[in-house]
């Protein structure tokens, strides 16, 4: 599908790499440009009675430091920026999908992987630093039978490994079955002509309004799964 | 059958498994919205575990959608 094809707007060529500016590269810089537009410009003032704009970038500065607060506890707000630097990222970049003639940046699972690899590596990375080798603790679980650990064990390093593919597979995935439905009700809107094509067209209406709820969900997911490992990397149950 | 046709007939097959992640979020939200009107107060508590629960459901039924996709347009 068109929409989804990636074209090479400045072909680049590093060491055998293709590292060409392609138009994901180029959403990717708007998305990035317009929120970090967006906070610089609505705290500027630093009003201690914000403006209706000051008070849009507070909401949403507010929203994610509650989710990791209630989540981590204080400790996690140390790794706040991180968070609220990918929450911010994939918000925009889904948002940014939903206009016309745009590309969506998420709906490509190399991005999405690429993302939930970051956040994998760094959670493993922190897990081990802050409990040592006892990290490896939290594949046995308190209170199985003997019997029955070796297979627990298996199973929790599978789905421990699994996070980053579950985590970037949700986001895409989301990502890409909105825009490919909205394609094929889009089809019918043109295949059923001037007189029947109203009834999918008021569908479609509908459904954006919902893909951008579910654009905005998804951010939040993404968030709050990584908060969740990040619970688990520093305050270990087991 | 054609391969062509055992190829789309597949990907059709395969999002079948949509089915159960429609019932599981369904059952996830219509669980949480009953237990917040018995108990509004502590509603607001459960709020993220509803969407972890949600997005677990979710993504196995995604998975469904993701083979469907490869059926059909990976070469």
């Amino acid at each position: 599908m068109h929409q989804f094809e990636i074209e090479r707007y400045l072909p680049l060529n590093l060491l055998g790499y293709d590292i060409s500016f392609t138009n994901s590269s180029l959403w990717m810089l708007i998305g990035v440009g317009s929120v970090a537009g967006f906070l610089i410009l609505s705290m500027r003032g630093r009003s201690l009675v914000p403006t209706r704009q000051q008070s849009m970038a507070e909401i949403i500065y507010g929203f994610v430091a509650d989710t990791v607060r209630s989540t981590c506890g204080e400790e996690g707000m140390k790794y706040f920026p991180f968070i609220f630097t990918l929450f911010s990222f994939i918000l925009i970049c889904n948002l940014l999908g939903l206009l016309p003639k745009s590309f969506t940046v998420t709906s490509h699972i190399i991005v999405t992987l690429a993302l939930a690899l970051t956040v994998f590596l760094f959670v493993t990375f922190l897990g081990f630093r802050k409990n040592g080798i006892g990290y490896l603790k939290m594949f046995v679980p308190s209170g199985v039978p003997a019997l029955l650990l070796p297979l627990i064990v298996l199973i929790e390093v599978v789905s421990y490994l699994m996070r980053p593919v579950s985590l970037s597979v949700r986001l895409f995935a989301n990502m890409l079955a909105g825009h490919v439905l909205l394609k094929v009700f889009a089809g019918f809107v043109v295949g059923l002509g001037i007189w029947g094509g109203w009834a999918p067209l008021i569908f479609m209406i509908g459904f954006t309004g919902f893909e951008v709820m579910v654009a905005v969900l998804q951010a939040f997911i993404f968030t709050l799964l990584t908060c969740i490992y990040l619970n688990d990397a520093l305050h270990m149950h087991h | 059958m054609t391969p062509e046709v055992a190829k789309l007939l597949a990907a059709g097959i395969a999002c079948t498994g949509l089915i159960g992640a429609g019932i599981g979020v369904g059952h996830i939200f219509g669980n949480y919205l009953q237990g917040a009107l018995r108990n509004p107060s502590a509603a607001d508590g459960q709020r993220l575990w509803m969407f972890v629960g949600a997005a677990m459901a979710e993504l196995l039924g995604l998975l469904a959608f993701v083979v469907a996709m490869v059926l059909l347009y990976a070469k």
